[in-house]
């Protein structure tokens, strides 16, 4: 072997090594900062954290129920509002659309997309908070905002993963097409409807900076979804970033909290997708 | 849109033809899914509209100067928007830095070297990674990473690479160059992801060729399969920046909100997205919402840009590329 074959071979070598520490880097990220938050956060996860109030700074204890219904609430009405509109959008894009007119919706869907969650809140603020007051509800709106491109978007995806043959059958029994849509369509694509879904509503669970002024922040309980309303994220960062100890403590909690619920929610709609998945590709 | 297929029939016949296809239910799900799909374009334009609309007064008032001044002082009424747009950019493009060596290295290992099973568990890790809230990474910056870089990395730096002026001046933990680290985390899943699928899709004789001319394992990977690939990485490149330019939580709690423009990377500066997160509920007056809400237009536009960037980039890689058939 000459001398500069085996430099060839030691630099392929070094090289792929290489590769291999990021790999390695990258995934201990994670664990990283799963360990942090557990080490900082579980032994302020009890039961008073679940059913107190937060307390004024200086006194030592109390908890986060108000911020965890709150989260609750507005994420449950971003639900109800933006997977219908996603989801019925999606079903046009991928079975009715024609050419101009759903690549324009595709391209705009794209665009909401990648339009930054902080000038959502700016929106929402505009159109909602400066007409009525800061509500749950307009949480809610900027929420849904993000929710149905994702959903729209996800749904096209899967649907158009349904093979064509399948549709053909139907219509060559007579079905008419929403009929075949509804009956056909759409039972063949529910897991990865379903996946996409689960995955735009635990992306939402953890937006903050849309919250942080439509929703607010609260440190009682509000007087009902037109009231400022707390959120656990939003809590998080006024607690993480106020000068008091016991605070930091129950940020760390709430983040721990936070963490697993939007990671369990991860795990459950991949679990939903690779259990048999119903369309062949 | 919704147009009808012209017949040459007398108009009762067309409009009997409607009832029926009414009746029949397929024209009224189009048009009820049409409605809905029509929504998502509504809410696009009426977002354009109401920046553009609510920065009318700072528009006017400064036109493009906005951009280009960095005087930032509320009780004077002077707003110029440069310290901000050079926070954004700079801890963004720090994050790549960091985050495209790292994020196309890992997506090389997992594609052409990790056995299939390591590789889909790692890649489901990675996935997770991205699904974290940003805000809880801004938790782990604020009290993890802020320390190690004032206690370490930051006077590592100062005394290797202190003879350039972004490594000089004083450690704060605090700055552009913290912000920079937690945005190269935080867009280094999609980075890894993203190029990971594009480097699968490369096909297998690309590999066998190159072995069979001779090429080491890496010559291989890096000559014939990377370049093939470069679509996608670009792609996910692009992706990633996006991400990081609009990031809001994670960089407001540890750029250190320092309205000034700073050369040296310790240094604590603002980004568009810290400052709208910070001041939009306190700002008072006629001028002073409608300055944050010119930023958040120019930050809207930031961001269209790049996603158009890369657009153009993918199209132009297309045409000249030659690793494509």
């Amino acid at each position: 072997m000459t001398l500069r074959n085996r430099w060839r071979q030691s630099l392929s070598f070094f090289m792929l090594t290489l590769t291999g520490i990021c790999a390695v880097v990258a995934v201990s990220l994670l664990f990283l900062i799963l360990g942090d938050l557990f080490y900082n956060g579980w032994r302020s996860v009890d039961w008073d954290f679940f059913t107190k109030l937060p307390l004024p700074p200086g006194e030592t204890g109390g908890g986060m129920a108000n911020a965890i219904v709150g989260s609750i609430e507005i994420v449950l009405l971003a639900t109800i509002m933006g997977l219908p509109v996603g989801f019925m959008a999606g079903v046009y894009l991928s079975e009715f659309g024609g050419k101009t007119f759903a690549f324009l919706v595709r391209y705009m869907a794209d665009l909401l997309n990648g339009v930054p969650s902080i000038v959502i809140g700016i929106f929402v603020w505009i159109v909602v908070v400066r007409r009525y007051h800061f509500s749950a509800y307009a949480g809610g709106i900027a929420l849904a905002l993000i929710l149905i491109p994702i959903t729209a978007r996800s749904t096209e995806q899967f649907m158009n993963a349904v093979p064509q043959t399948l549709r053909e059958g139907a219509l060559a029994l007579g079905a008419s097409k929403w009929k075949t849509i509804a009956t056909v369509v759409v039972p063949a694509a529910y897991r990865g409807i379903a996946t996409g879904m689960i995955l735009g509503v635990a992306r939402i669970s953890g937006e903050t900076a849309p919250l942080l002024f439509t929703s607010l922040n609260n440190q009682f309980w509000g007087a009902g979804l037109r009231d400022q309303t707390a959120s656990l994220p939003v809590m998080i960062y006024s607690h993480a970033m106020s000068p008091y100890d016991d605070w930091h403590r129950q940020a760390w909690a709430a983040g721990l909290v936070l963490l697993i619920g939007v990671l369990f929610a991860n795990v459950a709609a991949r679990l939903i997708l690779s259990r048999g998945i119903a369309v062949q590709k | 849109m919704a147009t009808l297929p012209a017949v040459s029939a007398p108009p009762h016949a067309g409009a009997r033809a409607l009832v029926m296809r009414l009746r029949k239910g397929d024209e009224v799900a189009r048009l009820i899914t049409l409605a809905f799909a029509s929504s998502i374009l509504l809410v696009t334009v009426a977002l354009v509209y109401q920046l553009w609309v609510g920065s009318e007064l700072a528009r006017h008032k400064f036109g493009f100067h906005f951009l280009t001044t960095s005087m930032w002082d509320p009780v004077s009424g002077q707003f110029g928007a440069l310290p901000f747009i050079y926070g954004t950019v700079i801890t963004s493009v720090i994050a790549l830095l960091i985050a495209v060596p790292l994020g196309v290295g890992a997506a090389i290992f997992l594609s052409e070297l990790a056995p299939a099973r390591l590789s889909s568990t790692f890649t489901f890790f990675i996935e997770l990674l991205a699904a974290v809230p940003s805000v809880i990474f801004g938790v782990l910056a604020f009290f993890a990473i802020v320390p190690l870089m004032r206690d370490y990395v930051d006077p590592f730096l100062k005394k290797t690479l202190g003879f350039l002026p972004f490594f000089s001046g004083p450690i704060f933990g605090y700055g552009y160059l913290t912000a920079g680290v937690i945005l190269a985390i935080m867009t280094l899943p999609f980075i890894i992801s993203i190029s990971r699928e594009a480097l699968l899709d490369v096909p297998v004789e690309q590999r066998e060729a190159a072995l069979a001319l001779g090429a080491t394992r890496w010559e291989s990977t890096w000559q014939a399969v990377v370049p093939w690939a470069r679509l996608g990485i670009f792609g996910s490149i692009f992706l990633a920046l996006a991400r990081a330019l609009g990031e809001t939580m994670a960089v407001t709690m540890v750029i250190g909100n320092d309205p000034n423009i700073h050369a040296s990377l310790f240094a604590p500066g603002y980004a568009i997205a810290a400052i709208l997160a910070n001041d939009f509920t306190e700002a008072t007056g006629d001028l002073y919402p409608q300055a944050l809400v010119a930023l958040g237009l120019v930050l809207f536009l930031l961001t269209i840009v790049i996603n158009a960037l890369a657009r153009l980039l993918i199209i132009a890689t297309t045409r000249r590329g030659s690793a494509h058939p």
